[in-house]
């Protein structure tokens, strides 16, 4: 029997050691960024590229999401609209003021 | 809990924490938001004033944070395959570097309280109001992320109880899973907390 929801479905020791490595790699990269200013003025967009990229991989691999249905996802996608909507309101109303 | 024949709403059980995640998505991204504002009003005594955090400390803090997400994420892949004991250690190791992470950030903090930057102490007062801001956001919001390690820290110390008494085990690991991603969410709140800090600078 296939469930919809693979909630058994076990993430490999292998697969789990992989996201790891990757994350302090990008952990590195990240200190490289804004360290050796390799991006110049856009350090600051980089850095935080680079932690939604890390963010992204605990979301997906650590936290299950890329095994989970749409509905977990979809929730999470109405929040962080909320947010977004809401700071890029706070924003406008800080700059226009 | 889970029988051969029973329904079991797998779903169900991760909707609660999901949903106060939401929330807590929602707590902290208030804080993100009033620090972006304060920064882009003062970004030069932010850039500045970044710079005095320990990089190194800083840096050793992630390392660890991403590691306790690793060993917990195993110790759930352990329990679903039976192995309580090894998954207990997992659990275990968890808890260290949590405690870990605290004992950075208290030297961090001290060192700052010895040179006299806390709020609203005299020193700090003396300069500019972005600095004074800075240091405020600092304290906010690192405090409550540690209160949020914290309270993991003692939260995977009951799953690690439940483990070993095998209250836990490959068919009933819901508290497990759902103490994990508290945890992972701990953790993806200082990804994002390490660049703000201590790397924009």
């Amino acid at each position: 029997m296939k469930e919809k929801y693979s909630e058994d479905h076990v993430v490999s020791t292998g697969t789990y050691t992989a996201v790891w490595l990757v994350l302090l790699v990008l952990l590195a990269a990240t200190i490289a960024v804004a360290r050796l200013h390799l991006l110049a003025r856009f350090s600051v967009l980089g850095t935080l590229a680079i932690a939604s990229i890390k963010a992204g991989l605990v979301l997906a691999f650590f936290m299950h999401l890329k095994y989970e249905g749409g509905f977990l996802k979809g929730m999470l996608a109405v929040v962080l609209s909320a947010l977004t909507i809401l700071i890029g309101m706070t924003f406008v109303d800080v700059w226009y003021r | 809990m889970s029988t051969e024949t029973g329904h079991v709403d797998h779903l169900g059980k991760k909707m609660g924490m999901w949903f106060f995640l939401f929330t807590e998505i929602l707590f902290f991204g208030g804080m993100f938001l009033l620090y972006a504002i304060f920064r882009s009003k003062y970004a030069q005594a932010f850039h500045a004033v970044a710079a005095e955090e320990n990089l190194l400390l800083g840096t050793i803090n992630t390392v660890i944070l991403l590691t306790s997400s690793f060993t917990i994420a195993l110790s759930i892949a352990a329990v679903k395959r039976g192995e309580n004991i090894l998954s207990s250690h997992l659990q275990l190791a968890t808890i260290l570097m949590g405690f870990a992470f605290l004992v950075i950030k208290v030297f961090e903090w001290n060192a700052k309280i010895t040179l006299g930057l806390y709020p609203d102490s005299p020193l700090l007062l003396k300069r500019g109001k972005g600095e004074i801001l800075f240091f405020g956001l600092y304290y906010v919001i690192t405090g409550l992320h540690g209160l949020h390690v914290l309270v993991g820290c003692i939260v995977i110390a009951f799953m690690l109880f439940f483990t070993r008494r095998k209250t836990i085990d490959r068919g009933n690991y819901a508290r497990l899973e759902n103490t994990g991603l508290y945890w992972h969410f701990v953790d993806i709140v200082w990804i994002y907390l390490y660049p703000l800090f201590y790397l924009i600078t």
